[in-house]
């Protein structure tokens, strides 16, 4: 795993939920950061413990730099610098107004705005969207040898790869020029329309709300060159030869056709999948437990031997069927560890497994 | 105390891979086996229970933002003619497009649509429960809070009004439960008593029940696991090419192919699924209903029935 992620600057960690992206994302970080990068890593919604044991405590949505003390005595030497951040959605969102918008009033007038309120706070898609304005605007200002994105939890992978289009593809299409035109919606409001289509559409909507709308958009009209540019910029970054894809999976059925739409996603999108990474794998089991010496506990340590067995070859399938469908002959599998994994030891366990030193990446 | 099939709509949601679709398959199953009519509504065109439902009597419903929009037009305007010039004009569409949050109120309005006794799409039959498989608690709980969020923006008009009557059903804890599944993890934990927070603050309204999802066996007493380790310790000793990785101790708990050692790793994932249901019952009004681990594939249909059978209490 380390050897493919040498070259690479941007590392964008995707999968379905609850398959330890954020921990894989942490983890990776860390890798880089022992081999002497100096690393960021934007955690989406980590675990109180996790975050605590990281330092991630402060509020900013900036990252912090992780004390080289908090390794102390786990066998790993930052030899790099490891930052951290964890995503605030809205924060990020409102920041962008402030630094878009051409003037105090412009900016004031969309922060207030209730629709806007609902767009940064409220809506899925928008922890998608300022996942990315993060992460280009750490690329571009920062001067991170590399940035580790965790990505949010999305029932959709595509949910964030559109991120920055949807909004600004929005901003500059129909769907807004419907509104901004001269002889847009908003128009249509502001002269009391009456043209047909306009009136139905009145009459399923009501007028208020398409008031609201059409005051909300003539504010942000200001800041569309600003959005413009960051989507150009977002696209750039995602195509650059030196940002990868790294998708994690864990070895169940939902998981495992996630990872494996958002690998034909990936290609079709022609962006660089750099490796795939499946936690939470069972190995198989063999022997007996007759040294024991107690026939009842021998038997059930036989029912468990045999409850594991099954969700080894469960796993064995899982894997072989993402090895095929994305290609990946030397994929990543990290073992299921008997606990939740929320601190250092945790995550130096973990990147046992991802980066070497005798870890699953090497054991086939 | 009414059950959870006595709601019109029981809204399944939970961080993401806890098993949501599978609660939401079973809970269908429960009611198919009471005679109700029942039908499982999952959006943005998923079909996770779907695989599940197959073959067992109970409905499955996909809801994507289009086909929601082009019958909320069809439900809000007189003639079928008129529907379809708003949306072969795009200008709905765009109104759609351009609203943040419409999609999801589109799509939780026609859940709510499904659950309504008397049906407003024409000639669609009323379904006694509709169990809806919600996206994970975040977008779920916008999705839940968009009815009110826009009954608020909108201040009149038809979607003012429309969106009212949603939230006031989704509010109503006679009309529509939420239930939170969790398995005996960290985060999923954290996650479940943030919902019920959420749920409180902007629904003004609790949760109606907790499922404790793939509970491990808690095969081994403490003594037991003792032995074994002691066991373990011996072999060690003994048994020669062991190396231990590279930065002193074991892999912390990581499965082996040596029985003992999968029989360790198994009581200590029990060990913490126990500390973690103590964590999830801390500040519910009931004990979350415990659903066990399936060793399995994939889920069969007795799984389910199974799963199912021990959702009753509940239901």
């Amino acid at each position: 795993m380390i050897a493919r992620l040498a070259d690479k600057r941007v590392i964008i960690c995707a999968g379905a939920g609850g398959v330890g992206k954020t921990t894989t994302s942490a983890v990776v970080a860390l890798g880089l950061a022992a081999r002497g990068r100096r690393v960021a890593v934007i955690t989406i919604d980590p675990a109180k413990r996790l975050a605590n044991s990281l330092g991630l405590d402060a509020l900013g949505n900036e990252p912090q730099r992780v004390s080289p003390r908090r390794l102390a005595g786990h066998g790993l030497e930052l030899t790099g610098e490891l930052w951290a951040m964890t995503l605030d959605s809205k924060r990020t969102f409102d920041d962008l107004v402030a630094r878009l918008a051409p003037d105090e009033r412009t900016r004031d007038e969309v922060l207030a705005n209730r629709i806007y309120q609902q767009l940064s706070s409220a809506v899925a898609g928008s922890q998608e969207y300022t996942a990315m304005a993060k992460l280009y605007e750490l690329d571009r200002d920062s001067g991170f040898d590399a940035i580790v994105l965790d990505t949010p939890p999305s029932r959709n992978a595509l949910d964030f790869l559109d991120a920055p289009q949807r909004l600004t593809g929005f901003l500059e299409s129909s769907a807004l020029r419907a509104f901004l035109a001269p002889t847009g919606i908003a128009a249509k409001i502001a002269a009391r329309g009456t043209g047909a289509v306009f009136a139905v559409l009145k009459r399923v909507t009501g007028v208020a709300l398409l008031e609201d709308l059409s005051t909300f958009f003539r504010s942000l009209g200001g800041l569309l060159d600003g959005f413009r540019e960051r989507a150009a910029g977002v696209q750039a970054l995602l195509a650059d030869p030196a940002t990868t894809f790294l998708i994690v999976a864990s070895p169940e059925y939902e998981p495992v056709e996630e990872a494996v739409f958002f690998g034909r996603e990936l290609e079709r999108a022609g962006l660089p999948f750099g490796g795939l990474i499946v936690n939470r794998v069972h190995e198989p089991v063999a022997g007996d437990a007759g040294a024991l010496g107690d026939p009842g506990l021998a038997a059930k340590v036989a029912a468990t031997v045999a409850e594991v067995n099954v969700l080894a070859a469960r796993d064995a399938a899982a894997v072989e069927r993402l090895r095929s469908a994305l290609g990946d002959d030397a994929p990543v599998l990290v073992p299921h560890l008997d606990t939740d994994v929320h601190d250092v030891a945790g995550l130096v366990a973990i990147h046992r497994h991802l980066f070497g030193d005798g870890g699953a990446g090497a054991r086939r | 105390m009414p059950g959870l099939l006595d709601s019109d709509l029981v809204v399944v949601t939970g961080k993401g891979g806890v098993g949501k679709s599978t609660v939401a398959a079973a809970l269908g199953l429960l009611a198919a086996r009471r005679g109700m009519r029942a039908v499982v509504a999952e959006v943005s065109g998923r079909k996770d229970a779907r695989r599940l439902l197959k073959g067992s009597g109970v409905d499955h419903v996909s809801i994507t933002p289009r086909t929601a929009m082009e019958e909320y037009l069809r439900d809000q305007l007189p003639s079928g003619t008129l529907a379809d010039l708003l949306a072969s004009s795009g200008m709905f569409g765009s109104f759609v497009s351009a609203t943040p949050g419409m999609h999801e109120l589109l799509s939780i309005g026609k859940v709510w649509e499904l659950a309504q006794p008397e049906r407003r799409t024409p000639g669609a039959e009323p379904y006694d429960v509709v169990i809806f498989d919600a996206p994970a608690s975040g977008h779920g709980l916008a999705m839940l809070a968009a009815p009110r969020t826009f009954s608020e923006a909108a201040r009149v008009g038809p979607i003012h009004r429309q969106a009212g009557r949603i939230d006031a059903t989704l509010s109503d804890p006679a009309q529509t439960a939420v239930i939170a599944v969790a398995i005996p993890e960290e985060m999923p934990v954290n996650e479940t008593h943030e919902l019920r927070r959420a749920l409180a603050e902007r629904l003004g309204r609790g949760l109606d029940a907790v499922v404790a999802n793939g509970v491990a066996p808690d095969r081994f007493t403490d003594a037991e696991a003792a032995v074994i380790e002691a066991a373990i310790a011996a072999g060690e000793t003994t048994a020669p090419g062991a190396t231990p990785p590279a930065g002193g101790a074991a892999p912390a708990g990581a499965a082996t192919a040596d029985p003992l050692r999968a029989a360790l790793w198994a009581h200590h994932r029990a060990q913490t699924h126990r500390t973690q249901l103590r964590r999830l019952r801390r500040g519910l009004d009931a004990k979350p209903v415990a659903l066990p681990f399936v060793f399995t594939e994939s889920l069969s249909r007795d799984d389910l029935a199974m799963l199912s059978a021990l959702l009753e209490p509940l239901a």
